[in-house]
């Protein structure tokens, strides 16, 4: 499935609705979601406090974030490595080909890295020459189908495995067509030794990083699968992707968040792999990278920082707000249009692609607060949502017909008597006109809501006769 | 520089700091620890709690009353489960009393691991019994590649290197900790054999890291019967 933009969202969202296999896809996703992880957070009665702790970790280093950045890059350096400041997109992807480029690299492993999609780097280095790999397994088969994630820990959750299987075989030609491929143990297997030569091969590792502990200059590399772990040590050269918020003041600090990031993500107590790396080979060493690069990028971070939206600055890509949220349930993240789907997409997207191009994403939310509910970092992502909202209103960015109708309410609004008056005329109206079938079918002026349901007729009075009556106000 | 210091300068500007702020003071959080109930205990609790939450992660666990019988139990392990014998052993001096000579039909190398190679055996700083983890060094004597490349990784934890949460296994490593030189070039928590739920959310194992954890104890937490 191709990405539509973000600005086409509702005729994505009809199309991934359309569409059988993703649908059953992401019906099983939730319906995982609903079981694993209260089943996980249930078994760790101090899983509430442990977020309390992350948001006040996370609000501590922001609010410091430029003690804690320089003190990260002078452990970096003082460990051995370097460390390359970007302020957009553009510096990033040049410092980085330029790392290959002084290094005569040809080959680059990568770990799974959302800021990498977020400065499309792969196919900036493959432009410039490079072979590109991704390892981790959900990746490398998008990589191969020419497709994005459609999850931030689950990319590859909107594909059958029917689907990779037939992938496979388009790509692995060496192989014997007939092999059995039916089973996920199949693919991965297979995938495995595949990607141990590349590991081999490659003579840059690119990572992202889970956190960048200020300390010590660390590097936190969370995975399941151990290829961030091949990916960082096999290859001469080590380059670490990072956003400025990713930065924690201490070694403790980032316990507390590996406490609640795969608990939230995938259900599991931890990942199977956490690594704390710091500087490059040493003395001594039998194995490691020569050269530790961490770049340091902003790309509207420092943006994020001093307006109303330093709440998701938090975020550790967890995408617990993507499992849980219906609206993603009901079209994928692919319908979202941006590297980031589902809440955090809504919130993220329109301040790194402008909220003209995406001022579609926020409006799909029903408010139901389902994302607020499961985020790890409490960040209040319908609140947000309704930020952009109104900047998009304000902008003139949603439909003429949508504005209009808000004004004539806000008109009405500001006059309670005429406005109360007017409700009870309408109330009563319906009412009378509902009174056989109890419900409409369709409405003037209200054709875009009653397309998709039918408006129930209504009962009783309205809310604030009733309210008066009920509380003998 | 130039980007640096403008990072640096937006930054600043949107949090009300200037380049003379200096350090904040410690956040209070700082000084009220929340470590889980659940790793707290008496070290035979802590044990127990240990194997039962690694074997839930799906690693193997296997104890001997002391090093020198290690390798003996490494080998019946190996021919019990139809793995190779070749295995390759951390350089680590704190292996060399692990009875290698002593394990007939072991052939041993002690290095760094490289493709190919089948079966490893490192040593830990320390089992964590909160989740079932151990946490390995990358150092000169323990190389890291050693947990990632083989089918089949073998960790040596001693019980008396067993804790209860991750920041007891950290202060293990803080005592004349300045900067991050001082720490070993890598730390790892490992839970469980490397594993993937990419396709259709289904677990299978073995996925680019080790395909089988076994984790080999030696010796008895203290309390233990």
């Amino acid at each position: 499935m191709k990405t539509g933009s973000s600005l086409e969202f509702s005729r994505n969202a009809a199309r991934a609705q359309a569409d059988a296999d993703l649908q059953a896809a992401l019906e099983k996703l939730q319906r995982d979601t609903r079981t694993s992880r209260p089943a996980v957070t249930g078994r760790l009665p101090e899983f509430e406090d442990l977020r309390d702790r992350a948001v006040a970790i996370k609000n501590h280093t922001l609010a410091h974030l430029d003690h804690y950045l320089e003190q990260f890059e002078a452990n970096v350096i003082d460990a051995g490595g370097k460390v390359h400041w970007c302020s957009d997109a553009d510096g990033a992807r040049e410092t980085i080909l330029q790392i290959c480029r002084d290094a005569d690299a040809r080959t680059v492993g990568k770990g799974k890295s959302m800021v990498s999609e977020e400065i499309h780097l792969n196919d900036h280095l493959i432009e410039n020459g490079l072979d590109v790999v991704e390892t981790d397994l959900g990746e490398y088969i998008l990589q191969l189908r020419e497709e994005t994630p459609s999850h931030v820990v689950m990319p590859a959750i909107h594909l059958k495995k029917e689907q990779i299987a037939d992938t496979f075989r388009e790509h692995h030609t060496t192989l014997d067509p007939d092999r059995p491929l039916d089973e996920p143990k199949h693919m991965t297997a297979e995938a495995r030794t595949r990607l141990r030569e590349k590991f081999l091969a490659a003579d840059v590792g690119i990572t992202g990083a889970n956190m960048l502990i200020a300390e010590t200059g660390s590097v936190v590399v969370v995975t399941n699968e151990g290829n961030g772990d091949l990916t960082q040590t096999l290859p001469r050269i080590h380059i670490v992707l990072a956003t400025i918020e990713k930065a924690v003041p201490s070694i403790e600090d980032a316990l507390s968040i590996v406490r609640i990031l795969a608990r939230s993500a995938t259900g599991q107590e931890i990942t199977c792999y956490t690594t704390f790396a710091t500087g490059a080979r040493r003395a001594g060493d039998l194995d490691g990278p020569e050269e530790f690069h961490v770049v340091l990028m902003d790309n509207g971070r420092t943006k994020l920082l001093e307006s109303g939206f330093r709440d998701v600055l938090r975020c550790i890509r967890c995408g617990a707000c993507q499992s849980a949220c219906p609206v993603y349930g009901a079209v994928g993240g692919h319908a979202y249009g941006g590297v980031y789907g589902g809440p955090i997409g809504a919130v993220l997207t329109p301040a790194l692609d402008g909220i003209d191009k995406a001022w579609t994403l926020p409006e799909a939310s029903s408010f139901c607060g389902s994302c607020e509910a499961v985020c790890p970092m409490r960040i209040p992502l319908p609140d947000l949502m309704r930020r952009w909202r109104e900047i998009a209103h304000r902008e003139k960015l949603n439909k003429a017909a949508t504005r209009r109708g808000l004004a004539i309410w806000a008109w009405a609004a500001k006059r309670p008597k005429l406005y109360r008056a007017g409700a009870r005329f309408a109330v009563a109206a319906l009412r009378l006109l509902g009174r056989r079938k109890g419900r409409f079918q369709s409405l003037p002026l209200a054709g875009g809501w009653t397309a998709m349901r039918d408006l129930p007729a209504p009962e009783g009075g309205t809310f604030v006769d009733r309210w008066h009556r009920e509380r003998g106000a | 520089m130039s980007d640096r210091s403008d990072i640096l300068a937006r930054v600043r500007g949107a949090t009300g700091r200037t380049e003379n702020s200096g350090p904040p003071p410690a956040p209070a959080y700082a000084n009220h620890p929340l470590i889980p109930e659940r790793a707290r205990g008496t070290p035979a609790d802590l044990a127990a709690r240990f194997i039962d939450m690694a074997t839930e992660a799906g690693a193997t666990v296997d104890r001997v009353g002391s090093l020198a019988e290690t390798g003996i139990a490494v080998a019946r392990w190996l021919r019990n489960n139809d793995l190779p014998d070749d295995i390759v052993v951390a350089p680590d001096t704190s292996l060399d009393a692990a009875g290698w000579n002593e394990a007939a039909g072991l052939s041993v190398r002690r290095g760094a691991a490289s493709d190919g190679d089948k079966v490893t055996v490192n040593s830990s700083v320390a089992g964590i019994a909160e989740t079932g983890t151990v946490m390995v060094a990358g150092t000169p004597g323990t190389p890291y590649t050693l947990n990632f490349l083989p089918d089949t990784h073998i960790v040596v934890v001693h019980a008396d290197d067993i804790v209860g949460g991750y920041e007891d296994a950290w202060a293990k490593l803080r005592p004349g900790l300045e900067t991050g030189r001082d720490l070993p070039r890598t730390v790892t928590l490992i839970t469980g054999p490397s594993r993937s739920s990419d396709i259709e959310r289904i677990v299978t194992v073995g996925v680019h890291g080790p395909l089988r954890l076994h984790i080999l104890l030696v010796g008895q937490a203290n309390g233990e019967e």
